[in-house]
């Protein structure tokens, strides 16, 4: 079966699918075909439906989605990326290359926004390849700033506003990635496709 | 308009949350004792999903700069409802026990809503900014006449019910029962977030990383240190930590009202209850 469904307390089910791709599409299946749930929140490898009232009628619909059912591609947003991460040193030496590499292989990408989670508007990235992936910081620092282009083990993130933070920084951006008065008022909604290009 | 003349130690704006917006990763928000949120507005004649003013303890203070209007407290005060003069004072006193008070007035509070909410949501800071000293709140039109006061509710319960949460295989097979076996003590930095807990640690049965997945309301999270914490209305819409058990929705507001070394037990609902 494509998808396993566990209740989550009385009034929310989880859809269980194999990977963070599997996640969007299913996501934007879901929300497509009007699956009655207040939210509907992917996740890794999980959709969460929740605010169900008929848990048995939709976690049947939810048995007619197959990972065959791919959403066209979402829209593409380009990030003007300025290098100048604190860790860009140390992706370069795990990369097995220098400043310059790390540019041309991250700017060479097209991730997908996964899911948001985190904090408003900070986007999971997926798409990273795997000898591209690193382990996310020892210690956490204490802030990050704002706009802060990030990766850590699977993901690429940016940063919406200044927090703490374990992944390693490769540059800042300007981009507004939360406006709660735009529409979507996440830039990196899930589905979005993202590339960077050096600002 | 009121005038806040004291804000006290945190006093939001609150209505029934933020809905629809999870996915990209906005918390709820809304009152954290939701009854008590909507026998204030019934009590001066809103309609329930009014904006309210919800201050952790006592000492906010607020004068109404506008005509005379009927206001109502609930929560850890009250419940009591009053005419509220022109430019009288109101003042919420400490209460004896419980730790959130809800003020109505008719009318409603009419800050902007954000998302489709007047709620400020305390984790991100989504919505309008936390009540500071010399704020002014607009109110709405009042649109009801007050309704009288019904039965006051139980003020405690014996214990939170859970059911069984979608990652219980990743804990010792008694850890239900170890969870529903203690009394738990409600830890100082516990907030709108989560009630955290603490007493002898749960265990793990498996380790590494929970991929991230959406959070629910009332998820009793665990993290590695085995202290457990029921996520309430600002809790992140998704986490990494694997979710126990989830808290019966309608036993939710017990845990609005529990301060820093309040005992809370829990125990296992009977049937998976409809909420």
């Amino acid at each position: 079966m494509s998808v396993r469904v566990v209740p989550v307390g009385t009034a929310a089910l989880l859809a269980e699918v194999a990977d963070a791709v599997a996640a969007t599409g299913l996501a934007e299946w879901a929300r497509a075909r009007g699956v009655p749930a207040t939210e509907i929140v992917p996740g890794a490898c999980t959709v969460l439906f929740d605010g169900v009232t008929d848990p048995a009628g939709v976690a049947a619909a939810l048995r007619e989605w197959s990972p065959g059912d791919v959403p066209p591609p979402g829209r593409v947003v380009e990030l003007p990326v300025r290098y100048d991460g604190a860790d860009l040193g140390q992706v370069a030496e795990r990369w097995g290359t220098d400043a310059e590499g790390v540019i041309a292989r991250h700017t060479a990408l097209e991730l997908t926004s996964a899911f948001c989670g985190f904090a408003p508007g900070f986007a999971y990235l997926a798409g990273l390849p795997r000898e591209l992936q690193v382990p996310r910081l020892a210690t956490p620092r204490t802030r990050v700033p704002a706009g802060s282009v990030a990766i850590a083990g699977e993901w690429c993130g940016v940063y919406p506003t200044a927090s703490p933070g374990g992944w390693l920084l490769l540059g800042t951006t300007d981009a507004a990635l939360w406006d709660p008065l735009a529409d979507p008022p996440a830039l990196l909604a899930p589905g979005t496709r993202v590339r960077f290009r050096r600002a | 308009m009121l005038e806040v003349l004291t804000a006290g130690v945190l006093t939001t704006v609150q209505d029934h949350g933020r809905v629809g917006w999870a996915h990209l990763g906005v918390p709820r928000a809304g009152a954290l004792d939701r009854p008590a949120a909507d026998l204030a507005n019934r009590l001066v004649g809103n309609p329930p999903g009014a904006a309210v003013l919800e201050t952790v303890l006592g000492g906010l203070v607020l004068r109404n700069r506008g005509p005379g209007r009927w206001a109502a407290l609930t929560g850890a005060s009250g419940p009591e409802v009053r005419w509220w003069p022109s430019g009288g004072e109101l003042r919420v006193a400490a209460p004896a026990t419980g730790v959130r008070t809800y003020l109505a007035v008719a009318g409603g509070v009419a800050v902007e809503p954000v998302l489709g909410s007047r709620s400020t949501d305390t984790l991100a800071w989504v919505g309008p900014s936390r009540v500071v000293d010399g704020a002014l709140l607009p109110l709405g039109a009042p649109v009801g006449e007050p309704s009288p006061l019904d039965v006051p509710r139980t003020p405690r319960l014996e214990a939170l019910r859970i059911v069984a949460g979608p990652r219980a295989d990743w804990f010792a097979p008694d850890a239900l029962d170890r969870l529903c076996a203690t009394t738990w003590t409600v830890q100082a930095d516990s907030d709108r977030v989560g009630l955290r807990l603490a007493g002898p640690p749960l265990e793990r049965a498996r380790s590494g990383e929970l991929p991230s997945e959406g959070m629910v309301l009332g998820a009793v999270q665990v993290p590695p240190d085995g202290q457990p914490v029921v996520f309430l209305a600002d809790h992140p819409p998704t986490g990494g930590y694997p979710v126990l058990g989830v808290v019966h929705p309608a036993d939710l507001w017990w845990c609005a009202q529990r301060r820093p070394g309040d005992a809370v037990r829990l125990r296992r609902a009977p049937v998976a209850p409809r909420g």
